[in-house]
């Protein structure tokens, strides 16, 4: 072995060890983001926090009961805007369309999904805000919901694409129409992915802070009906962190862990179920 | 399909009932700088009167951009609406704005030198050098001389401001702008201005985080914040030579000599005030209530719930060091409530 | 050739209407209609937004014009606005996110789609991409607590004291800043470098690896000389995507820079990103000039993380055709 081929040997070593480094620094981020919210944010968790309303500025107690509640109508709502545009959008991407009409479908989708998230709520602003003259939890669910229908519209679309021919051609050959197809046949074989995306659709908005900014603002009670204020969980993170009361440290913590810990799971059980395989089922 | 569709309408609609049932919900917004004592108050006067008052405590700017775009009920502020504001309110809304003080408070300058744990004194000098970046040391002779026999480091000082929006910030400038004619030039008061140097935290709540968190460091907040936060804030000279604390008394006597001038507005700056022992960077913080409500019962409670903050409300602010409203204020104010229609 | 209903042609008026009719009766031309509305309603929306952007900063683009993208100037009061001071912060914090991110992500992608066995690779590949779903509102957190004290206390003193004649690490060591900044947002797109440098590193030929093997170079020389430079342009396109997520991120970057209209050469300084300003002044934002103002930056963001998606998309378009034209060489 010559010297030259040594040092290549040894350089080939040290750089490879370099990128199982870079590696392992990547993924330990990720347990280290978990270690520390279960350390700070799990002794604060406790029944009051699930249940209380906030107490008034720079008294201890209270919880984030309006948060969570918040939270959820958001996320619900938003489901309800973006799931079916970008559900039946993906249809008659997969099914009926032409080439060019989905080409500008796709692209505008692609778009959409790339504008960043304040301008979300900037144009939720301009659209929801600022016509009726309040802030609401309808205004806020629609820049979340603006923001699903990408996710579930590219999915939709690719899911259904990959239920095969066969599957179509044979219900069409027992007589039924088009659209009966679809529903009665090429969704439910796709269902398994398309439910999933809509689940990794709403893990990516209920951590989105900045549209809410400006949208439902934020609420110290329960917010009634869909048309007032709401508080929601990343925007109760977001203020109570920049405060200098310790209590709001430990309930930022906690609330942290709890958003953390929904959305990392809603993502391990989708991807779970993607990677078992989504196509036809065997029958 | 159908069966999901049909729990989402079934879930949809009794949520819908079942959340519109509860009581009246009344949105405010504004100035940090009462925040305490607001939150406090509508806590209570939920507990005695069941409306509920839902104040986002997102600086004085927003306060009154969000009344006059009509987005909330009522505002907040501690910086007056200039008249230019007044106007645009007017425009908007066909009706005018009332200001109604509600607590008297302070802004004192906090900070956090290592091993300066007690009270330094501030001359209107030291103060506008250090936030016009002239004065960039701790222990420069303008700060030194005034606190003879403390050890102040070498070290650079750290300048905090506000980011967003701030009645504070309002009050703050006010006075560098009374006492300093180059900071009137070339900063002037607003509640948003040219900072010429130093970080931007948001809300009183953001400034005294980071003033917490960084050595070095001076900033502007409310008392309350400094004294809940148990972070260390200077005396101050004031117009007629002596060096103030801020306190009950001393914004008190501040605000005495605005008693006889009060303008029918209720506007009124009382920084530098004259008087011995007046602070002189007190202030009133006012509620901005629009003149017209379309819904009565809105306007029913707002009008209720003011009238109970400047009388029996009075009673807890001096707990979270606010100062009382003066008596003939509070007669001007209640005579003036009649005019929200 | 596959309608539910049997066309009966009669010998009635038109005959395309009578056609269009059955069909409709048929249900099959409802759902497409009632589909593409909802496919054309993604269109609209999209098309609605840009037109709200570009309507709503007509005050401040009729009076500036040009100059808006060069002047410092941040002034509320005297209605003097320049977006210079956000576009330079948003650039900085994103140069040295990627600085940061893109050694570290492709070299982790190089581990995982070369080395790694698939047992291995695939567990890592799940917890990159669970890295990557962590609301920014969570790095917030993380940077505030976490990172601030520690730069301030260490990290910074250090550069300071080591690198400190470089104008790059000059002035006080406040904790927030560019560099703050750039670090919490490396963490957060280092995920997407990883995971489509990977899959475009995967997609590469394996002839061309045991060719480079097969003339005697080490495991490193083939990957590093052969296998990269082939999958380069999807590489690029990852790091394009990750770009404009950085340029784009809002929340985790206004809780550590600082929020204050700067430009300075110092990495340690305290800036101003466009999405945080935005953040932090909409909602207060007095005088319709200032709104507008602040809406034109929206623009300008948008238009920015266009161009970069564009170009992202069309290297990844330019990486799967090589692909597949070569794969039958």
């Amino acid at each position: 072995m010559t010297a030259r081929l040594r040092w290549r040997k040894l350089v080939s070593a040290f750089m490879l060890t370099m990128t199982g480094i870079c590696a392992a620094v990547a993924v330990s981020v990720l347990f280290f983001i978990l270690g520390y919210f279960v350390y700070n944010g799990g002794v604060s968790i406790n029944w009051d926090f699930f249940t209380k309303l906030p107490v008034p500025v720079g008294e201890t107690g209270g919880g984030m009961a309006n948060a969570i509640v918040g939270s959820a109508k958001l996320l619900l709502l938003a489901s309800l805007i973006g799931v079916p545009i970008g559900f039946f959008g993906g249809i008659y991407l997969a099914e009926f369309s032409g080439n060019k009409v989905a080409f500008v479908v796709r692209y505008a989708a692609d778009l959409l999904n790339g504008v960043p998230s304040i301008v979300i709520g900037i144009f939720a602003f301009a659209l929801v805000v600022h016509p009726f003259k309040r802030f609401s939890t309808i205004a806020g669910a629609f820049a979340l919901g603006l923001m699903m229908i990408p996710i579930t519209l590219r999915n939709t679309e690719e899911f259904l694409h990959g239920v095969p021919r066969a599957l179509r051609e044979g219900s069409m050959a027992l007589g039924a129409g088009k659209w009966t197809t679809i529903m009665r046949v090429v969704v439910p074989a796709a269902y398994r992915g398309i439910m999933t995306a809509i689940l990794l659709a709403l893990a990516r908005v209920a951590g989105e802070t900045a549209p809410l900014l400006f949208t439902a603002l934020g609420n110290q009670y329960w917010s009634p009906g869909w048309n007032q204020p709401t508080a929601s969980l990343p925007v109760v993170i977001y203020n109570y962190a920049l405060s200098p009361y310790e209590d709001w440290h430990r309930q930022a913590w906690a609330a942290g862990l709890v958003l953390l810990g929904l959305i990392l799971m809603v993502n391990i059980v989708a991807r779970v179920i993607l990677s078992r395989g989504i196509a036809v089922p065997r029958s | 399909m159908k069966r999901i569709a049909g729990m989402l309408v079934v879930v949809l609609a009794l949520g819908g009932i079942v959340w519109a049932q509860s009581s009246l919900l009344i949105n405010g917004a504004g100035a940090t700088f009462p925040a305490p004592i607001y939150s406090k108050w509508f806590d209570e006067y939920h507990k005695a009167n069941g409306s509920q008052f839902n104040y986002q405590s997102v600086g004085s700017g927003a306060g009154i951009k969000q009344v006059t775009e009509g987005t909330v009920d009522f505002g907040a502020s501690d910086g007056p609406m200039n008249d230019d504001q007044i106007k645009a309110y007017r425009t908007k809304n066909g009706a005018g704005i009332l200001h109604f003080p509600t607590v008297l408070g302070a802004v004192v300058p906090t900070y956090n030198i290592p091993g300066v744990n007690g009270a330094l004194s501030f001359t209107p000098e030291a103060l506008s050098g250090i936030f016009l970046g002239r004065i960039s040391k701790w222990n420069d002779p303008a700060i030194a001389g005034a606190n003879k026999g403390v050890n102040l480091p070498g070290n650079d000082i750290v300048v905090i401001h506000r980011s967003d929006g701030s009645g504070t910030t309002y009050i703050w400038t006010d006075y560098l702008s009374k006492v300093n004619s180059d900071w009137k030039d070339k900063v002037g008061k607003g509640a948003s201005v040219n900072w010429p140097v130093g970080l931007g935290g948001k809300g009183n709540e953001g400034v005294t985080g980071l003033i917490k968190q960084t050595p070095n460091a001076i900033g502007y907040v409310e008392l309350i914040y400094a004294a809940q936060n148990k972070v260390p804030y200077g005396i101050v000279k004031n117009a007629s030579g002596s060096f103030v604390k801020a306190d009950l008394a001393s914004v008190t006597e501040a605000a005495a000599g605005a008693v006889k001038t009060m303008p029918e507005d209720f506007r009124v700056s009382i920084t530098n005030a004259p008087g011995k022992t007046a602070y002189p960077i007190s202030s009133f913080t006012w509620l901005l209530i629009p003149e017209k409500f379309k819904d009565t019962t809105k306007r029913d409670a707002i009008k209720g719930f003011v009238k109970w903050a400047i009388t029996d409300g009075q009673a807890d602010v001096e707990s979270l060091s606010y100062a009382k409203l003066p008596k003939e204020i509070v007669e001007k104010e209640l005579k003036a409530i009649n005019k929200i229609q | 050739m596959a309608t539910s209903s049997i066309n009966v042609p009669s010998a009635g008026p038109v005959a395309g209407s009578r056609s269009f009719l059955s069909k409709l009766r048929s249900g099959d031309e409802i759902a497409r209609l009632i589909t593409f509305l909802f496919a054309a309603s993604v269109v609209l929306i999209t098309l609605l937004l840009i037109y709200e952007l570009w309507i709503d900063s007509a005050l401040p683009r009729h009076k500036f014009g040009l100059s808006f993208f060069f002047t410092r100037v941040w002034d509320p009061i005297a209605e003097n606005f320049g977006a210079l001071p956000f576009i330079y912060g948003t650039l900085v914090t994103a140069g040295v996110a990627l600085s940061l991110a893109v050694p570290l992500g492709i070299g982790a992608a190089i581990f995982l789609a070369e080395l790694a066995p698939q047992k291995l690779s695939d567990p890592l590949q799940f917890f990159i991409d669970l890295l990557a779903a962590v609301p920014s509102v969570i790095y917030g957190l993380l940077g505030v607590f976490i990172v601030i004290p520690v730069m301030r206390q260490w990290i910074q003193p250090a550069l300071k004291s080591s690198l400190g004649f470089l104008p790059l690490f000059q002035g006080p060591a406040y904790g927030v800043g560019f560099f703050t900044a750039g670090i919490v947002l490396a963490i957060m797109v280092i995920p997407y470098i990883i995971s489509v440098s990977r899959e475009v590193l995967l997609s590469v030929p394996r002839d061309q690896r045991e060719a480079a093997l097969a003339l005697g170079s080490t495991r490193w020389e083939s990957t590093w000389k052969v296998v990269v430079p082939f999958a380069r342009t999807g590489i690029m396109g990852s790091i394009f995507l990750a770009m404009a997520r950085a340029l784009g991120e809002t929340v985790a970057v206004s809780m550590v820079i600082g929020n204050t209209p700067t430009i300075s050469s110092s990495l340690l300084s305290p800036g101003y990103s466009i999405a945080a300003v935005i953040a932090n002044e909409f909602a207060e934002a007095t005088g319709d000039m200032h709104t507008a103002a602040l809406i034109e930056l929206g623009l300008v963001l948008f238009l920015l993380t266009f161009i970069l998606n564009g170009l992202a998309r069309l290297l990844m378009l330019l990486t799967t055709q090589r692909g597949s034209g070569t794969a039958q060489a």
